[in-house]
C-alpha cells in the first residue's frame, strides 16, 4: 500500500493509503475531539465535532470520514475550528435535558468532557427543556431519552457488532430519537440479546444499567476493540486497552 | 422494433393526426385539473358526440400548457387558437360556435403573441401542451426516440458522452454539475452493475417544473435515461418520484408500459444489443429525500439519510454500485440534443451556462404558472415582460430563487443574467427552479422565518448544526418578528448561520442558512427595525424565545 505524506498544524507525517485523517491524528496524539466516531464502529460523520480544514478545499471536512492524500495540508486546530466546536457542544447541550448534577454518568460522561475539552464556559442558546420519555421496562437496563446526543453508537453497535439491530432513530430534525424495535418498549423487543454492548458504547447518562444511582455509571469501551481484534486478527487484548 | 419500424409508426401517427380536421387539446396537467379542467374535457367530449363529430375531430388531453394561473386552458391545435379560464359553458361553445360554425370564442381567447409566449424558448417543453401525454405514438411522431434510435445506432457510447459533454449541459437539479463530466466518471468507474437514477423528488415549496415534465412528456424523460443508460453501461434505471405526485407516477408507469411493449424499453432495444429497463420508486415526500445519498438510502430501503461525500454516487451509489444520479429536467434535455447535436445546444444561453431552463412562477406576479426561458435572460425580463409584473403594479421587492437553499434578488440587482455564476454572485442559487416574486408588503424576516421552519422540520437531524441549529435560527427569526430580540440575539443569529452553513453534513444544513444570510445582505434595516433596545429586554420579560410553533 502506498503511503502518503501530509502536513497537519506544521508538522509532517505519514500515512497509510485509505487511513482517515482522524488515525493518523489519534496515532500521534494530535487532540482532536470525537463524539459519533468509535473505533469498531462503522464511521458516520455526523457530529461534526472534527471538522478540519484542508488548504484548497472551500469545504470544511471531517477528520473522520476524509481519507488522506498526499500533500494534504491540513489545519485542525484554528480559532475558527476551536469556536464551532464550541458551538456544537453548546447546541448539544441546549438541546436535551443535561442535568449532570443528578445525572447516572456525571464524571464519567464524554459530553461533560468534550465541553471542558472544547472550553465551554456558557450556552448562549434557549435551552430547549424538551419532554423526553424513560424506558425502564428492561429488567437489566435503562433508556432516558432526555440525556441522549443522537450519536447513533448504540444503533451501529447493536447492528455491527451484535448483531441485533434492535435500535433505529425515529423521526426527523429536532424530534429524531432513538426507538427500540417498531417503537415498542425495550422490555418488550424480541431481538435484544441484553448483551450491555449499547450501554457501554453510549457516551451519556442516556443508557444506563439499572441499580446505579447518581455519578456511579462508567462505561468501559475497552470491550469493542477486544471484540473487533479477537474477531478480525484472533489475538485477545486487554480489557482496558481501549480506553 | 427496428428503426425503420419506429420511422413508419412515426409516419402513421401523422397521418391520422393529418386526417383530423380538428384536434381540441386541453390541459390535464395537475394545475388545470384542480380549477376543474376533468368537468371541461368531459363537457368537450360530449360535444363532439352529440353533434357527432369524432371522426373529424378528436379531444386530447395535454401536459401543462405553462398559463396556470389562467387555466383550465383549451387549445384548438388546428387554428392555433389558445382559451383561457374556460368552464363548461365555454367548453360547450368551442364546439358548437368555434368548431361547428367557425365563430371562434372570443371572450376567452388568449392572446399567444404576449411575451408570456414570445419570449419563451421550448426544448425541455417543447410537446408539453402539444402533444398526448398518454400516446407513445404521438411522442414517436413528434420525433420521439429517434435520439435513442440514432444514439444505438449511429454513435458509440463515449461517443454519446462526448456529445453531452460538449453541449455543456449542466445539472438541473441544484449545483449545476456539468452532465458529460459526470457520465464519464461512471462510464470509468468500475462495477459489474452500473445504475441510472432520474432524482423526481421535488421537494421545493412552490416548485411543479418536474412534475409538469413528467405529467406531460414522461417519454422524453426515460428516453433520456436509456441513452444514459446506453452511455455509461447501465442496465437498470429507477425513477424515484415523490408520492405527492400520483398523475406522474400514473403517467410514467404507463408510459413504461407502452414502451416496452414496442421494444423501447427491456430487452434488446431497437433489435440492439442493449438492454435497459426502468422501474419506479416512490418517496413518501421528505425534501432530504431530493439529496442524492438520501435518495440512495430511500431506494435501498433504508431511512432517507445523507451520508458523507466521498464518494460520490458516481463511484460508490445505489448498492455501492456506479449511478447516475440525475433530475428531470438535466434527463429532458438529453434526447434533443443528440438528435439535433451539441452545436445547436451551446449556441443557447451564455457561455458557462447553456440550454434553457424552466422555472415556475409564483407569488404576486400577473403570470404565475411555467414558462421556459434561454439561460442568461435578465431577471427583469422574466418578471415584467413574461411574467406581467405584480398583479396590481405594486412595488416589485424581491425574487426567490433556489428555495430554500436559495436567496433573495432585489431591485437593484433586475438586470441579473439568470445563469448559474450571476445567481450565486448575489448569494442565490438557481436551485431546481423556483421563483416567487414579492411585492413591498411581503415582510423580509417573515420570508425567512418561513423557510427556516422549512428546513427545521425537513432536517432528517444526522448532524447536530442542522437538527439543533436549524431549530434555534429559527426561535431567533421568530423572536426578531415578534419584537422581542436585541442586537445580541441578531449578532447570535448570524453568527449560528455561517457556523451551520460551513459545518452541516449535506446540502440541506449547508444551504439552510442562505435565505437569512441573503435577506440580511440586502434588507437588514428590516431585522433592525424590529429589534429592542437592550433595556427593555433586561427590565422586561428574560423570555428567552418562542418555540412553540
Ligand atoms: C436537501 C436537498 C434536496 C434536493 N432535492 C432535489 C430534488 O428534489 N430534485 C433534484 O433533482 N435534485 C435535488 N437535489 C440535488 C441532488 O442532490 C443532486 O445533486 C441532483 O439530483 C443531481 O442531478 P443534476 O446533476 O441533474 O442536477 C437536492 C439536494 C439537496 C441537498
Ligand atoms: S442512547 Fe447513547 S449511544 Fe444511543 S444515540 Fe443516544 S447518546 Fe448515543
Ligand atoms: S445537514 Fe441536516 S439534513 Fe443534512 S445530514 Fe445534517 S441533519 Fe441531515
Ligand atoms: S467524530 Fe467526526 S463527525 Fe463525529
Amino acid at each position: 500500500m502506498a503511503i502518503k505524506t501530509l502536513t497537519i498544524d506544521g508538522d509532517q507525517y505519514s500515512a497509510q493509503e485509505g487511513e482517515t485523517i482522524l488515525t493518523v491524528m489519534r496515532q500521534h496524539n494530535i487532540p482532536i475531539p470525537t463524539l459519533c466516531h468509535l473505533e469498531g464502529l462503522s464511521t458516520v460523520g455526523a457530529c461534526r465535532l472534527c471538522v478540519v480544514q484542508v488548504e484548497g478545499i472551500p469545504k470544511l471536512l471531517p477528520a473522520c470520514t476524509t481519507r488522506v492524500e498526499e500533500g494534504m495540508v491540513i489545519h485542525t486546530a484554528t480559532d475558527k475550528l476551536k469556536k464551532y466546536r464550541r458551538m456544537i457542544i453548546a447546541l448539544l447541550a441546549s438541546e436535551g435535558n443535561h442535568v449532570c448534577a443528578v445525572c447516572v454518568a456525571n464524571n464519567h460522561c464524554e459530553l461533560q468532557e468534550l465541553a471542558y475539552q472544547v472550553g465551554l464556559v456558557r450556552v448562549r442558546y434557549p435551552y430547549l427543556f424538551p419532554k423526553k420519555s424513560l424506558d425502564a421496562t428492561h429488567k437489566e437496563y435503562v433508556m432516558d431519552r432526555n440525556r441522549c446526543v443522537l450519536c447513533t453508537r448504540c444503533v451501529r453497535v447493536c447492528d455491527e457488532v451484535e448483531g441485533a439491530h434492535v435500535w433505529d432513530v425515529a423521526g426527523r430534525g429536532i424530534n429524531c430519537e432513538i426507538v427500540t424495535g417498531l417503537d415498542d418498549a425495550w422490555g418488550k423487543t424480541e431481538t435484544c440479546t441484553s448483551c450491555g454492548k449499547c450501554v457501554m458504547v453510549c457516551p451519556t447518562g442516556a443508557l444506563f444499567e439499572k441499580g446505579v444511582t447518581v455519578a456511579e455509571m462508567e462505561k468501559q469501551k475497552g470491550f469493542l476493540k477486544y471484540i473487533i481484534t479477537a474477531r478480525q486478527k484472533k489475538e485477545w487484548v486487554s480489557f482496558t486497552d481501549g480506553q | 422494433m427496428t428503426i425503420e419500424d419506429l420511422q413508419e409508426l412515426s409516419e402513421q401517427e401523422q397521418q391520422r393526426q393529418s386526417e383530423k380536421k380538428h384536434r381540441i387539446l386541453y390541459c390535464s396537467a395537475a394545475g388545470c385539473v384542480s380549477c376543474g379542467s376533468d368537468n371541461v374535457s368531459a363537457m368537450l367530449k360530449t360535444k363532439v358526440k352529440e353533434h357527432t363529430l369524432e371522426k373529424e375531430c378528436e379531444v386530447i388531453g395535454t401536459g401543462c400548457m405553462g398559463l396556470c394561473g389562467e387555466g383550465p386552458l383549451v387549445k384548438v391545435q388546428s387554428d392555433n387558437i389558445l382559451y383561457q379560464n374556460v368552464d363548461e359553458v365555454t367548453a360547450s361553445q368551442i364546439v358548437e360556435s368555434h368548431i361547428l360554425n367557425g365563430k371562434r370564442v372570443e371572450k376567452n381567447i388568449c392572446d399567444t403573441s404576449a411575451p408570456f409566449f414570445a419570449s419563451q424558448t421550448k426544448i425541455v417543453l417543447e410537446n408539453c401542451g402539444r402533444i398526448n401525454s398518454e400516446s407513445i405514438d404521438e411522442y414517436v411522431a413528434a420525433l420521439g426516440y429517434e435520439a435513442l434510435g440514432k444514439a444505438l445506432t449511429e454513435m458509440q457510447p463515449h461517443d454519446v458522452i462526448e456529445e453531452i459533454r460538449k453541449s455543456g449541459l449542466r445539472g438541473r437539479g441544484g449545483a449545476g454539475y456539468s452532465t458529460g463530466l459526470k457520465w464519464g466518471i461512471v462510464r470509468k468507474a468500475h462495477g459489474e452493475q452500473k445504475y441510472i437514477v432520474c432524482n423526481a423528488d421535488e421537494g421545493d415549496p412552490g416548485a411543479f417544473m418536474d412534475r409538469s415534465v413528467l405529467e406531460g412528456d414522461p417519454h422524453r424523460v426515460l428516453e433520456g435515461m436509456a441513452i444514459a443508460g446506453y452511455a455509461v453501461g447501465a442496465s437498470q434505471g429507477y425513477v424515484y418520484c415523490r408520492a405527492e405526485y400520483p398523475l406522474a407516477i400514473e403517467r410514467l408507469k404507463l408510459a413504461i408500459k407502452q414502451a416496452e411493449k414496442i421494444g423501447l424499453l427491456g430487452n434488446r432495444i431497437l433489435e440492439s444489443q442493449f438492454n435497459f429497463r426502468i422501474d419506479i420508486r416512490i418517496g413518501a415526500g421528505a425534501f432530504v429525500c431530493g439529496e442524492e445519498t438520501a435518495l440512495i438510502a430511500s431506494i435501498e430501503g433504508r431511512r432517507g439519510n445523507p451520508r458523507t461525500r466521498p464518494p460520490y454516487p458516481s463511484e460508490k451509489g445505489l448498492w455501492g454500485m456506479p449511478t447516475v444520479i440525475n433530475n428531470v429536467e438535466t434527463f429532458a434535455n438529453v434526447a434533443p440534443i443528440i438528435r439535433n447535436g451539441s452545436d445547436w445546444f451551446s449556441k443557447i444561453g451564455t457561455e458557462k451556462s447553456k440550454g434553457t431552463k424552466v422555472f415556475a412562477l409564483a407569488g404576486n406576479i400577473r403570470n404565475t404558472g411555467l414558462i421556459e426561458v434561454p439561460m442568461g435572460i435578465p431577471l427583469r425580463k422574466i418578471i415584467f415582460d413574461i411574467g406581467g409584473g405584480t398583479p396590481e403594479g405594486q412595488e416589485f421587492k424581491a425574487a426567490q430563487t433556489g428555495g430554500p437553499s436559495g436567496g433573495c434578488i432585489p431591485n437593484e440587482h433586475l438586470d441579473l443574467p439568470v445563469d448559474y455564476e450571476s445567481l450565486l454572485a448575489v448569494g442565490s442559487f438557481m436551485g431546481s427552479g423556483g421563483l416567487i416574486v414579492m411585492d413591498s408588503t411581503s415582510r423580509m424576516v417573515d420570508v425567512a422565518k418561513f423557510f427556516m421552519q422549512f428546513c427545521m422540520d425537513e432536517s432528517c437531524g444526522k448532524c447536530i448544526p442542522c437538527r439543533v441549529g436549524t431549530r434555534h435560527i429559527y426561535g431567533l427569526l421568530d423572536k426578531i418578528s415578534k419584537k422581542k430580540a436585541t442586537q445580541d440575539d441578531l449578532t447570535l443569529l448570524e453568527e449560528l448561520c455561517v457556523m451551520v452553513k460551513e459545518t452541516s453534513l449535506c446540502g440541506l444544513g449547508q444551504g439552510a442558512p442562505n435565505p437569512v444570510i441573503s435577506t440580511l445582505r440586502f434588507f437588514r434595516h428590516e431585522y433592525e427595525q424590529l429589534l429592542q433596545p437592550v433595556e427593555t429586554y433586561l427590565g422586561g420579560e428574560v423570555e428567552v424565545a418562542d418555540f412553540e410553533k
